[in-house]
């Protein structure tokens, strides 16, 4: 039940953009979870109830959204959504691909905040959020390493 | 008046503060030399069993070597390992059931980092939730018994299509357990295509050669890409 600890992260950095846009409250949040990230939604909705309790974020509907996997194939030079996470390869050719493009995301994507009283009668806008950050590192897996030359390792 | 929402890009990863954390470790893992190996399995696959020995062995090439070992209570493992000769921590998460960031530096404080050349985190017996988290590794193993049938790979996609490297362990017990190795390879290619994957029994110690080899060409690959092969430089 990993999800308890995801879900403190969560409300912390959602807690966290939330200050720092002067908001006491979060009304909503935006998540992206993709379906290697081994994250399960339904487990982490549970768990955000308990995380959120005495934060800005305790209330806030939760809305998640589910992120396929998608492989790029070098040969059709295309990334399209795998068919089934039991089998990477490219849903056009076969050829078996490790090169996963979506499907790992783990992120807070937006908050909804009550707007200000100085602005009450200003149209919604979105605010300036923190600079993106670059896609999401994992360089204990995958390309930290050549692949083609170990692919045999048999004893 | 309506009081519509202001809704605020935010585009953060979750766990960004493990992640930064680990980001942070790996650096300071590399430039002291340290090659970080994660490794993960469901309980009962054999992985303190494998580093008992790999310990021994890397020690008896003359690489120095440190372990820190995940466990929900006990110090079981870690008594285990330190018959080896080899400094050991034991981490237990009092119910957590994966090992994150801060909890691997918190027990590598008081060490010094250029004294070691190869630094095992044992993980918490789970396929599932130490998926999410990066402990500052350069390699993360998958183990999986030849008694948990072949299809694992294909039970938990999300473990093995994110390892860098898979070992096969007891295959002493294969036969009786009418395990198919050939079966557990295509499964393991079908989730990740390309991955190493190399076949262990720590109790008659075949294959056991092959992975402390492997293991000390990734790091060579990582740490010394110019250096000739260990056996020259070391003891």
């Amino acid at each position: 039940m990993h999800e308890l600890s995801v879900a403190y992260h969560l409300v912390q950095t959602a807690s966290e953009a939330a200050r720092r846009a002067g908001a006491a409250r979060v009304t909503c949040l935006r998540v992206r979870i993709g379906v290697l990230s081994c994250v399960h939604p339904d487990a982490l909705e549970f768990c955000y109830e308990l995380a959120a309790q005495g934060t800005p974020v305790e209330g806030a509907r939760l809305v998640i959204e589910e992120v396929p996997v998608e492989v790029y194939c070098p040969r059709c030079r295309r990334q399209l959504p795998l068919k089934t996470i039991q089998k990477f390869c490219c849903p056009q050719c076969g050829r078996p691909t490790a090169d996963v493009r979506r499907g790992k995301e783990l992120e807070l994507a937006s908050i909804e905040i009550p707007s200000s009283h100085q602005h009450e009668d200003a149209p919604a806008k979105d605010v300036q959020g923190p600079p993106l950050e670059p896609p999401q590192e994992q360089p204990s897996q995958a390309d930290s390493f050549p692949l083609a030359s170990d692919s045999q390792e048999s004893v | 008046m309506s009081r519509v929402p202001r809704i605020l890009e935010v585009r953060t990863r979750i766990l960004k503060k493990n992640d930064e954390l680990a980001r942070q470790m790996r650096q300071e893992f590399l430039a002291a030399g340290v090659f970080v190996v994660n490794l993960v399995s469901s309980p009962g696959t054999g992985k303190t069993r494998l580093l008992e020995e790999t310990l021994v062995r890397l020690q008896a090439q003359g690489w120095r070597v440190a372990a820190v070992v995940g466990d929900l209570e006990t110090d079981n493992d870690a008594r285990r390992l330190a018959r080896s000769g080899a400094p050991v921590r034991q981490i237990q998460t009092h119910g957590c059931c994966h090992l994150e960031a801060h909890m691997v530096q918190e027990h590598l404080k008081g060490w010094i980092l250029d004294s070691f050349d190869f630094l095992f985190i044992e993980n918490i017996g789970n396929l599932v939730c130490p998926t999410s988290w990066d402990l500052g590794e350069s390699l993360r193993v998958a183990l999986m018994s030849v008694t948990e049938g072949e299809d694992k790979p294909l039970k938990y996609p999300g473990l093995f299509n994110t390892s860098d490297a898979v070992v096969i362990t007891k295959t002493d017990l294969a036969e009786a357990c009418e395990f198919s190795p050939a079966l557990a390879r295509q499964n393991l290619e079908a989730v990740r295509p390309g991955v190493p994957i190399l076949e262990t029994s720590a109790k008659t110690g075949q294959g056991v050669a092959q992975w402390v080899e492997f293991l000390c060409r990734r790091r060579g690959e990582l740490l010394q890409p110019n250096r000739a092969p260990m056996t020259s430089l070391r003891p």
